[in-house]
């Protein structure tokens, strides 16, 4: 009878498993236990109710408004709120950059291609919060004063104050301006697919430059029409700094330029990855079946590359929003900072720092959730 | 395969077409005519680069004043080198943090070599480490005592890579198993780990050990703040470690743990003789990945005033003396970074060729 249950699969397993749970649970009773007797020798009182008092410490730049006498709940929005404005300009940027240096590579140019493998090579294999600080070490002591900022491109002014770029100034009629000018441009494209125009004989690329030409001289002609409802704000130099246009902190704009070039890296050789993928046999057999190189681009070969680049593409996007913590090192205002900051003001450093796990793994664990869900949807149907 | 590549590249270097092939490749059509101005303007680009770190640059040791020109000043890494690569050690046992990185690299390249895998190269590795901590901290055989807080530079950037892998190694072989077992509880408890960690961003996890970590242990117990990182590389390595060992565990067919059951081999020697042989062999190349990617996050450490490699540089870059000597200071650690990374990639790359040779 002992001798059964011994050697019982079930027994064992159960006996495993309830040994496991027991010593986790008390692992946990035992870390909690700690940390209330040492929370109750050094004083602190722990709880959330500190977050709605006055936070009192300025946040240097923020996409939310903020003012030192908001709360510290408002001060973590603030940081959530620089972190996620952060993560989603790389992510866009970081996403065209890989696809250009994806091209590069795939151009099949000798020298282009070699230069973008040295860009991938060099970029990936050094940490990026040594290229942040790079980038931050250059932005604030190679720079000259703004009196003799470089203008690497009109209308953009780099210096010690940070960058100055062009602003786009959008008077009342602007929204109206621009839904105006869009649907014009449907019509116009939809005008040149029409079959009533293809059937003109008109070679395909000069019909192509009219419409575009007729399209923009409407926009220019509405443009003056509506008086200038859209234009351009150039920053100016108006004594010791610039006025106008849009402005970028060293520390913005260093974090910037070192998430989007360390980040292109890595989602341009997931683009590449995806499109080498996908078999020459599957133009050759588009093409052999008489479908246009559009309609295989469109219909055969991306459906097909997004299945593989989609998933790596992700993670790259969530590492990414990760990685923004690492503005801590040149001191941009995103979560990371908050919480340091509110630890060392309050000594509230439990919760603080809970509140930015909790933080990041929502968002994790909610994109990872989208992400099964569509790679459900896309998933290869096999029979 | 490689045939084909050896005949294109024998093909001879000398014959009259080479320069119409050339013509043809570079301006055939107005696509690749722009994709060469495209490149021509990117290297023309990146000539006042050149100039300034190589050309205009001042090479020679020397004082501050050395370095007037619009170049880089590279005097500036020769004057501060001990300090970049040791840190606050102390100068005259500066041969044991030396000896340190010499043991590591020795220990790295005879782990390069696959006749020595299996517990001889671990044995060597506890061996090596026991050695280089006894170094490190002195105070027997006549060593003068160092504390963890005057350890830094290359060592601990070195160290902590190493370290972290090696601890985080065991640890994630159980997780990849347990997220594969029968047991329910076993497997969420598994899961939960794994996916808690990846889900957070190294940073907080630094943040939990530095300042929390002290808040959940006995008072009693002081933990310096060198071991406390460590900790929370190491979870970190072993979570992201656990992952691409699982992708091994998966890869193995099942017959092999059903043959193992037949000759009625116990789990553990199953485990052991014969699953997790085959499945780490597979992984290999995923796994010098994550060390490339823990070499690199080492460099965090700088977040909670660890004194790598890093901070070293940067607490360097500092001194007024030196005009802005910041640019040179991190393109140096820069460099380091490049050549540990881009060797365990060449080795990953050599890895893999020989595995597709074999498999074909």
């Amino acid at each position: 009878m002992l001798r059964t249950l011994w050697y019982s699969d079930r027994l064992r397993s159960l006996v495993a498993q309830v040994a496991l749970l027991g010593g986790l649970v008390g692992l946990l009773f035992w870390l909690g236990n700690n940390t209330a007797s040492n929370l109750a020798e050094r004083g602190i009182r722990t709880g959330l109710d500190f977050l709605s008092r006055p936070a009192r410490f300025p946040i240097s730049e923020s996409v939310i408004r903020y003012d030192p006498s908001d709360s510290f709940l408002w001060a973590f929005a603030v940081g959530i709120g620089n972190t996620l404005w952060l993560s989603f300009l790389t992510i866009v940027l970081a996403t065209l950059g890989g696809l250009l240096l994806a091209l590069a590579r795939l151009s099949g140019h000798p020298l282009l291609t070699r230069l973008g493998r040295s860009y991938v090579t060099l970029f990936r294999n050094i940490p990026l919060i040594v290229q942040l600080l790079f980038f931050y070490g250059i932005a604030t002591s190679v720079f000259p004063a703004p009196r003799d900022a470089l203008n690497p491109v009109p209308g953009v002014f780099l210096s010690l104050r940070g960058v100055y770029a062009p602003a786009l100034e959008i008077a009342p009629g602007g929204g109206l301006f621009l839904v105006l000018c869009g649907l014009s441009l449907v019509g116009v494209a939809l005008a040149l697919r029409s079959r009533h125009l293809r059937g003109r004989h008109m070679p395909r690329a000069l019909r192509l430059v009219l419409g575009v030409a007729g399209w923009a001289g409407f926009c220019v002609a509405l443009w003056a029409a509506m008086e200038r409802p859209i234009g351009l704000d150039l920053p100016e130099l108006t004594g010791l700094n610039f006025r106008g246009g849009t402005y970028l902190s060293p520390e913005f704009a260093a974090v910037l330029i070192g998430l989007v070039l360390y980040t292109s890296a890595f989602t341009g050789e997931i683009i590449r990855g995806g499109i080498e993928a996908i078999a020459r046999g599957q133009w050759e057999a588009g093409r052999a079946l008489g479908l246009s190189e559009r309609h295989i681009m469109f219909r055969i070969i991306l459906p097909q590359a997004l299945r593989v680049i989609v998933p790596p593409m992700t993670s790259q996007y969530l590492s990414t929003v990760k990685n923004t913590t690492l503005a801590v090192a040149v001191g941009y205002p995103e979560l990371g900072l908050i919480v340091n900051t509110v630890t060392n003001q309050t000594g509230q450093a439990l919760e603080s720092i809970l509140i930015m796990l909790a933080v990041f793994l929502t968002i994790s664990l909610s994109v990872s959730a989208l992400m099964n869900l569509y790679n459900a949807r896309i998933a290869l149907v096999e029979r | 395969m490689t045939n084909n590549r050896t005949n294109a590249t024998a093909q001879p270097s000398t014959s009259p077409s080479m320069v119409s092939r050339g013509v043809r490749i570079f301006f055939g059509s107005w696509l690749s005519a722009l994709l060469t101005l495209l490149s021509v303007a990117i290297i023309l680009a990146l000539i006042p680069a050149f100039r300034w770190a190589v050309l205009d640059a001042q090479w020679q040791a020397g004082p501050p004043e050395l370095c007037h020109g619009a170049g880089a000043c590279w005097s500036f890494i020769h004057a501060k080198l001990r300090l970049i690569l040791f840190g606050l050690y102390p100068p005259e046992a500066q041969w044991r943090a030396f000896t340190v990185i010499v043991l590591i690299i020795a220990l790295v390249l005879a782990t390069l070599w696959p006749r020595l895998w299996g517990l001889r190269i671990i044995g060597l590795w506890a061996v090596g480490l026991a050695v280089m901590l006894v170094l490190m901290q002195g105070g027997v055989f006549g060593m003068s005592y160092v504390p963890t807080s005057k350890w830094g530079g290359l060592p601990i950037t070195l160290l902590l890579a190493v370290l972290s892998l090696g601890l985080g190694f065991p640890i994630a072989v159980v997780l990849a198993l347990g997220r594969r077992s029968k047991l329910p509880v076993a497997r969420a408890v598994s899961i939960l780990m794994i996916e808690l960690v990846r889900g957070l961003p190294l940073v907080g996890l630094l943040f939990v050990a530095a300042i929390l970590l002290p808040l959940f242990l006995p008072p009693d117990w002081t933990i310096d703040k060198l071991g406390r990182t460590l900790a929370a590389l190491t979870i970190f390595a072993a979570a992201y470690l656990a992952e691409v060992i699982r992708g091994g565990l998966q890869g193995l067919s099942g017959g092999q743990v059903e043959a193992a059951q037949a000759l009625g081999i116990p789990y553990w020697k199953t485990v052991w003789h014969i699953v997790l042989p085959q499945a780490i062999q597979k992984v290999i190349p995923p796994l010098t990945n994550t060390a490339i990617v823990m070499v690199k996050n080492t460099s965090l450490v700088l977040i909670v005033g660890v004194f790598d490699i890093l901070s070293a540089a940067r607490s360097a870059a500092t001194d007024p003396a030196w005009p802005a000597p910041s640019t040179e200071a991190y393109l140096f650690v820069a460099a380091i970074y490049f050549i540990i990374c881009t060797a365990i990639g060449w080795y990953s790359q050599h890895l893999e060729a020989g595995v597709k040779a074999r498999s074909h």
